[in-house]
Order: structure tokens, then sequence, then C-alpha cells
């Protein structure tokens, strides 16, 4: 542990992908020892994230931990990295799921298994990497590396649309993610840093004041990248087919780790970088939210297919988590950061029982099933303790999240609240519903009669993801109390002293007045 | 007082890198009738290519020939350029040349020759010499296009080339004759002082944009750029895309920092420029079936980011600081490309098989596992001209962002980011047809096992430099934005 003194996270970014390099020595056909060392890294970086718990003080917002050294001297680029309340739970989260994912590709995925699991290992190092990158260079750059080998998940171990789902998805995500781009470098352009933390104190302390045309453009620049990534409603089309083609473990990294990163993004750029404009544009973004929990509970409901059934709940249910944050109500931004938390969990459970009943029977249709729990009376009793936690069953995890937000957004707008009330009612129907049409009454399929129920592997995989479920839904403070203080910290940063003129002593002198005035000009004057 | 010997003797210690490409060509040519061993020949023209590169470490900063040459930090970075890109290429060609069975010892000369162009081109401070340059390069070029003689599509490819190409030449000297008629002299330092709003030099400027947009393949001068890439052999095709398009854009960068011609005028002409490029690149590449063709398309785009940085260059509302960085950005982003776009190149060309016959995208499904070098190597190449972090391509177009969005050219930043997206497109495309799909059918027995090990070598380095340049742009960066990065610019 010594060692690792001052330079946890970058061994927590950068250690699978020294598993992966390992794994590139290991034959292709040894198997076994290649699912095993994958999910022996995964398991120790699991380990390592957890010492992130010990380091992050609770009741205190600010980054701990932080890492820093000049990477690219023009323009000042650097290696910054940090953690808080937000990001901490978010990081377990990957941490977490990666295990499960190797787990759960135990018996699915033969096909080439060395570069799945490198892909894997890979895809984990992009996801720590933009949850603790505090340069926004360094985000960007993690945000783009990610994408490649999820589109490999996709695109190789997926199912029959796989390339056609795999170009969407990343050109949905570069188009977003490219625009960004240009935003950040404006951003320097008017600050002379890519640093988070200063730009944050920069616009806190109003040294920078962008002027509300600028604040909007560079608002959206980030928002859509974010909103894409949600996904926020008119552009969730990517969605349904990402999860539906990806393997097992690629839904699950998907649903579980990577929608969140548009929401964690929401919470860490939009808001604090950009406060007025957020404000301006928090209506129109609730309205797509409640159009998006209803839309996607809607479709949900009349789905034929189970995995796209889950897949349309998670643009149900991350409707809830944009709400929560855009409500700016210290409550409902707990209840987001909580349902992140939750929805990574119980979705991933629910993407992780589809895949084990594709497995037996390889179908997605619910049709194809029915009357399930006679033949496999376990595997019946997971996925209904997974679907209820997903409906937001009270002592389950999803109950927590959804509460918070909903108790937040009426206290900040009682409407908004109304209206998404209608999707937890909606998300019991659909999912109560295909839960019945697939396990309960009589076996109508010759087939499904001599299905195996859950292997002891399933029902580790199961058992874990149900404790935590109980642990979520039971003992939230746990996890509410660590995000409180940030969370709230982020609704102060919104509220900047315009006023104040007088310079803070320590701030850089990087971005004069006169600095920041040109580029709001400049802008303008286009 | 030095002596007009000695003042030449100096002189040609500036040269010497062209005296050495040049020489070696000679020597090539002269004694390819006595030795048969093609290994020896190309071995000869590498060390003909490293020794010239290295020969700019003898040379000094300053003019020669009264004048005509200037060598200054930014002559130097092209020189090293264009002296890595032809090792490279003759290094990649000679197993292309076993297998085409084409003579070694012309076609190496023939690519030393057009690398003395270029490194001419580099440094030229004079409008003549520059003419030289080009010339030299580009009647090596016009050979090299039709080197495979008994090839339709490359006698085609020749043909179009040389016509075409010795059109917009006249045009070029066309526009140095009416500077001349303006000024009195065709020497840069002293155009400098020209009146830039005098409309005779506004045409011969336009005409030399002209002429050596043509050259870069700059829309709408672009139309002979697919098929000449397609027809020529494809190491030829390595070097079109990378070393005479780099010189070329030297020498405009020099011409246009030079004269003071920071104006409204030559802003637009390159916004357009630029944005015309880039569409009429990606929009082409992206319907293309056959991949050499799909990189040359690939290739105009990339011009049009580049004519993006030209465009910062020549922004009106430029301050002082914004220029060097705009400069940074087009030296980064060329080399970067060169780089790249040799490497793809190469695997094409050892993919492509004799009579490059087997260069669709349905010819290149299952690549990922037959054979995984080439293919990871491509993928890289793919993922850099993409613009993905952590390779070239990715600082390469944030310099190009950064510089645009510097000088106010919002518009123009956001024109590049949705071409970006347009791009990912194909190259993502290619990616997805190696990996993710598998060969219908049975394999010809013609298609190649694998690269041989010279290209293997050409796509490592490559590599290596395409992820180094992607991790540490540092050490590129402190050359391309020192200070009096051209003497006689502002």
């Amino acid at each position: 542990m010594m060692a690792l003194n001052g330079h946890l996270l970058t061994v927590l970014v950068f250690f699978p992908a020294f598993g992966a390099l390992a794994l590139l020595f290991l034959r292709g056909e040894d198997e076994l020892w290649i699912r095993r060392l994958a999910f022996v890294v995964s398991t120790v970086e699991f380990l390592f994230s957890l010492f992130l718990l010990r380091a992050v003080p609770i009741g205190q917002a600010g980054y701990s931990l932080e890492e820093f050294a000049h990477w690219i001297t023009w323009p000042p680029i650097n290696y910054h990295l940090g953690v808080d309340g937000i990001s901490l739970f978010l990081v377990i989260l990957t941490t977490f799921l990666t295990p499960i994912c190797v787990l759960a590709s135990w018996q699915g995925v033969h096909h080439r298994l060395k570069e799945f699991h490198v892909m894997l290992l890979l895809l984990e190092v992009g996801v720590v990497g933009v949850f603790l990158a505090l340069d926004l260079f360094l985000f960007f750059l993690f945000w783009e590396i990610m994408l490649i080998p999820m589109v490999f998940l996709i695109g190789i171990w997926g199912h029959e649309r796989r390339i056609y789902a795999a170009v969407k998805f990343v050109l949905y995500t570069m188009a977003g993610s490219i625009l960004m781009l240009v935003g950040i470098i404006w951003l320097y352009n008017a600050t002379g840093t890519f640093d988070l933390p200063i730009i944050q104190r920069l616009i806190h302390d109003g040294q920078l004041v962008l002027s509300e045309r600028t604040e909007m453009i560079l608002f959206l620049a980030f928002f859509v990248a974010f909103a894409i990534k949600v996904p926020l409603f008119p552009l969730h089309t990517w969605l349904p087919d990402a999860h539906v083609e990806a393997p097992t473990a690629g839904s699950v990294i998907l649903a579980g780790v990577l929608l969140k990163m548009g929401t964690y993004g929401m919470i860490r750029f939009c808001l604090p970088l950009f406060p007025d404009a957020s404000r301006r544009a928090a209506p129109y973004v609730a309205v797509l939210a409640i159009i998006g929990i209803i839309y996607g509970a809607l479709v949900a409901l009349v789905q034929p297919n189970l995995k796209k059934l889950v897949a349309y709940s998670s643009v149900s249910h991350l409707g809830f988590v944009v709400l929560g944050i855009f409500a700016f109500h210290n409550i409902s931004m707990q209840g987001a950061v909580f349902q992140m938390l939750a929805h990574g969990i119980s979705t991933g459970a629910l993407f992780l029982l589809v895949g084990m009943l594709y497995d037996r029977r390889h179908t997605f249709e619910i049709s194809d099933y029915g009357g399930l729990s006679t033949p496999m009376p376990k595997l019946a009793a997971f996925f209904l303790f997974v679907v209820l936690s997903s409906l937001g069953l009270p002592m389950l995890n999803g109950f927590v999240g959804e509460y918070l937000i909903l108790l937040g957004t009426y206290q900040a707008h009682w409407n908004w609240a109304a209206w998404a009330a209608t999707g937890v009612i909606l998300s019991a129907c659909y999912l109560l519903w295909s839960y019945q049409r697939v396990f309960f009454g009589e076996v109508t399929h010759e087939k499904n009669r001599a299905l195996a129920d859950a292997s002891a592997r399933e029902k580790w995989i199961l058992a874990t993801m149900a404790v935590v479920t109980l642990w979520m839904g039971i003992g939230s403070p746990f996890f509410t109390r660590r995000f409180a203080e940030p969370c709230k910290a982020v609704l102060e940063q919104m509220n900047r002293n315009v006023m104040q003129e007088v310079a803070v002593p320590g701030a850089p002198p990087i971005a004069s007045k006169g600095a920041a005035g040109n580029s709001t000009e400049r802008l303008a004057s286009r | 007082m030095i002596s007009l010997n000695q003042q030449m003797l100096q002189s040609l210690r500036l040269v010497l890198p062209e005296l050495i490409w040049c020489g070696t060509g000679v020597i090539l040519m002269l004694i390819q009738p006595f030795l048969k061993n093609r290994q020896a020949l190309t071995f000869l023209a590498l060390v003909g290519a490293a020794l010239g590169t290295l020969a700019t470490f003898y040379g000094y900063f300053g003019t020669a020939f009264f004048g005509q040459i200037q060598f200054d930090t930014f002559s130097l970075f092209f020189h090293w350029l264009v002296g890595l890109i032809s090792f490279l290429v003759i290094l990649a060609s000679d197993s292309y040349l076993e297998r085409e069975n084409l003579e070694s010892a012309e076609f190496c000369a023939l690519i030393l020759f057009a690398t003395t162009g270029m490194g001419v081109l580099a440094s030229a401070q004079e409008l003549l010499t520059a003419f030289i340059g080009l010339e030299m390069s580009s009647i090596s070029s016009y050979v090299l296009a039709g080197y495979r003689r008994d090839s339709i599509k490359a006698s085609e490819s020749a043909v179009k080339y040389f016509l075409l190409g010795s059109f917009a030449t006249a045009f070029f000297l066309y526009g140095i004759a009416l500077l001349y008629g303006v000024t009195g002299s065709t020497n840069l330092a002293k155009l400098a002082d020209a009146d830039p709003s005098n409309n005779l030099l506004r045409l011969g400027l336009t005409l030399i944009l002209v002429g050596l947009g043509f050259k870069v393949a700059a829309a709408p001068f672009q139309v002979w750029t697919p098929d000449v890439y397609e027809g020529a052999p494809t190491p030829v095709t390595a070097l079109f895309s990378a070393g005479p398009k780099a010189a070329t854009f030297a020498l405009l960068l020099r011409i246009f920092s030079t004269i003071h011609a920071a104006t409204q005028f030559w802003f637009w002409a390159f916004w357009i420029l630029a944005a015309l490029t880039m569409f009429v690149g990606n929009l082409g590449a992206l319907v293309q079936s056959n991949v050499k063709r799909m990189l040359a398309y690939s290739s105009i785009a990339h011009a049009g980011y580049t004519l993006v940085a030209f465009a910062a260059v020549t922004s009106v509302r430029q301050d002082p600081e914004a220029v060097a960085p705009a400069y940074a950005a087009v030296l980064f982003y060329l080399a970067s490309y060169a780089l790249v776009s040799v490497g793809a190149f190469t695997v094409v060309s050892e993919l492509g098989g004799r009579g490059e016959r087997h260069l669709t995208f349905d010819d290149l499904a299952g690549l990922g596992t037959r054979q995984p070098f080439a293919a990871a190597g491509l993928s890289l190449f793919l993922l850099s001209l993409l613009g993905l972090p952590i390779t070239a391509g990715f600082f390469g177009k944030f310099y190009i962002f950064k510089a645009a969005i510097h000088s106010d050219l919002l518009w123009l930043a956001i024109l590049m980011a949705v071409n970006s997206v347009i791009g990912a497109y194909y190259y993502l495309r290619l990616i997805v047809v190696m990996y993710m799909r598998e060969y219908k059918g049975t394999l010809p027995t013609d298609t190649p096992q694998g690269l041989s090990p010279t290209a293997a070598m050409v796509v490592a380095v490559a590599a290596l430099i395409t992820l180094y340049l992607g991790l540490a742009p540092n050490h590129v960066l402190g050359i391309v934005l020192s200070q009096n990065l051209i003497s006689s610019a502002r």
C-alpha cells in the first residue's frame, strides 16, 4: 500500500491497461487462463477502488487524492486527476461491474476471447479516466478513447445487426464530442487553462464573464455531447440498437456505466461552468427529460423484445436523473446521483439476467418464453427481485433514487414532479407485465420445459448484485452522506458572485478581466 | 571581405541535402546497367536519402546564392520531413517493385529527384527558384505516376497528371510574371514591401494560389487527385500524398507569410477554399468502394483541414500572438498527416497483391484475423486520420481547431468538426470491415499472405511516430513553435 501513496488514482486508471497488456502474452487457446487473469485483474482493480472510500472525507466537498503533473507544455495540458463524493461511487460502480462482466461472459463468449477481455479492460481504463480527470483536455481524451473498445465489443461480439449498431453508436457519440472539443478549446482561449478547478473558480468569482449568447453556445456544445450519451429524448435512437446488439457484458457496461458519463458530465461541467445558461435551459431540458421518462416507458410497454424493453427502461430511468439534476435542488441532485448508481446496479442485473436467458434459448422475444418459473425457479426469483428494485420498491435501491428525485423536484417545480411520477407507475406496468409474460403461466414452448436453472456461477453473480441492491436500499445513508456535500457544492457553485470585483488572492493571473472580456467580444462580433 | 568563391562554397552548404539527393539519383542511373542487384540499389538509394537528410546539420541559418535560398527553422523542418518520407517510401517500394517486376534503380532515382525538388521548394526564397523546385518534383512525379507501364490505369494517371499539372504550372508561372511586373523582383524579401492592395499583385497571387492549389489538391482544383492517386503505383501514391503536398504547402505558407497578405481578401479566399476542400474530400470519400480511392479523397479532405489553419494565419483579426501557433498548427498537421499517410498507403500497397487487384472494401473483410499486424497498423493510421486521441492526427486537428478558434473562425471550426464526423464514418467503415466482417467466399490464391519485412519496418516506424506524436507532441512542437520560424516573416 505504501507504494500506492499519492498515486492511487493513476494506478486505478492504468492498472487495467497493464492487465490488458499481460493478457496479450497469453496464448489464445488458454481460454481458462485468459478468463482467470482478466477476473483477477478486474477484481484487484475493484479492491484498489475501495481504498477511495477511506480517502474521500465525509461531509466535505472538494477533490481528494489529487494528482498533478505537466504533460504538454503548449498549450498547457496537465495530467490532473482527483476524486470527490460524486465520482467516487461511479468509479467503484465501474470497477465492480467489470469483474461481474468477466464472470458473465464465462460461458457465452468463446470467439476471440483474448481480444474480448483486452477490450473490456481497456474500456475500464477509459471510463475510470473519464470519472477521475480534472483537466478538460484529459477528460476529452478518455472520453474519446473509451469509444474504440466499446465499438469493438458491440461490433465483434454482438448479435445480428451489430455492425450497424456499432457504427451508429460511434457516430452519434463522436458528433457530440467533437463539438465539445470546440467548446473546450474555446474555454481554453478565454482562460488560458484546461484545468477544471481553476476554470470553475474563475467563473464562480466572476473573473470570467461570458455574454449570454456565448454562454449558451458553450453550454450547448457540452450539453449535447452529454445528452447524446445519457441519452436524452430526441437523441436516444442509438441506444436501443447498441444495447440490443451488444453482448451481455457490453450491455451491462453500457447501461451501467457509460450512460452515467453523460449525467456525470452535466453535473461536473454544464452546471458549474455555465450556471446561467443551465438555468435558462432548465425548463426545456426538463420537458425533454419528462418526455423521455414517459416515452421510454410507453415504448418499453409495447416491446416484444425483452432486451429492447430493458434498453427503453434505461431511457426512462435516465430521464429521472436528468430531471433531478436540472431541478437545481439539493435533494433532487442527491437523488440523481443515487439513481445513477442504482440504475447501474439494477439495469446491469437486468441485462445479466436477459443475457442468461439468451444463453439458454438464443432469443430475446418475449413470446418465445412464458412460464419459465417452472423450469427455473431460482432464476425467476432473482429476476423478480431485480425487477422490483428497478421499479422502485421501498427497501431496494431504485426507490431511494426516484424518491429523492421526486421529492426535490416537487419542492422546486411541483408540476415537473407530477408528470415524472407517471413514469414510476408506467415502469411498474411494463416491468411486471413483461415479468408475468416471461415467467408465469403455462410453459407454452416445449423447448422451455427443459431449461437449466441458474448455475453456481450465475447464482454467485446474481447474489452479489442482489446483496448490493438490498444494501443500497437499506443503507442508503452510507452513500448519500458521501456525496451530499459535493452535490450542495455544485449548486452553490451556480450562484456566482458577479458583484465581486476584487481579485481573489491566489487566483491565477492568466485570465485577467481583459482576456475574458476580449473573448466574449470576439465571439459576439462574429 | 569574403571572396565570391568562398561565398559560393558557403552557399553550397545550404543546398548540400539537395546535392546529395540529386547526386545519389544520378549515380543510381549510372550504375544501373552494371549492377543488377535490386537490394544493393535500394540500399544505395536509402543511404542517399538518409545522408541528404543528415546533411541539414552541416548547414547554417541564413541565405545563400544571393538571397535565392533561405535556410531557417522552417526549411530545416521540411527538409527532415521530405527526407524521412522519401526514405520510408523507398523502403516500402522495395517489395512492391519486386512483386510488380519493375526496375528499381530508375524508380529510386526519380523519388530522389522529386525529393530534391521538394527540398528546393521548402527553402526557396525566390519565386523562380521555387518554380524550378516545383518542376523538379512535378516532372519526376509524372513519370512515377506512369511507372507501371503495362497498366492502363497507370498510364491514364500519368497523362492526366501531366496535362493538368503542366496547366497548373503555367498558372503559377504567369502569377510570378505578374508579380515581377508589379514589383520588378521575384525575390520574396523584396515582394514583402509591395502594396498589398495593388490589384495586379492580387491577381498574380491569385494565379499562384491556383497553381499551388492544384498541387495540393485543394477544391475546386482537386479533380485529378482520385484518378491519379488510384492509378499510380501505391508507394508513389504514398509519396504524392505526403511529400509534394507538404513541400507545396510549405511554399504557399512562405509566400503568404512573407508578402503582407493578411487582408480580408486572402482570408476569405482561404476560408472558402478550406470549406470547399473539406466537404468535397469527405463527401467523395464517403461513397468509395476502393480503399486506395477512399484514401485519395481523404487526402483531399486533409488538405482542407490544413487550409483551415491557413485561413487562421491570414485571418484579419489575428494578433501577433496567434500567428506562431497557427504556423505551428500547419507544420504539425502536415508532418502528422504525411507520416500517417505513408504508413496507410504502404499497408494498402502490400495488401493489393500483384497488379493491385484486391483493394475493394470486400477484399479486406476479415483482415483482422488473417493479417493481424497489417490490420492493426492500418487501423492505427485510420484512427489517426480520424483524429482520435493518443495519435498524431488528434493533436494535428486539435492545434488547427485551436488556431482557428483563436483567430475567431468559429464557423470554420464548426464546419471542420462536422467534416471530422463525416470522415469518422468512412474510416470506421474500413476498420469495421477488417475486424467485424468475414471474407465472403474463398480467398483468391494470389492474395498476399503478410507484409514483407521492409514494408513491415515502414509500418512500424510510421506507427511509432504516430503514437509518439500523439503522446508527446512537445518535442516537435518545440521546433515548429520557435520564434523566428520563417526568418523573413514579421
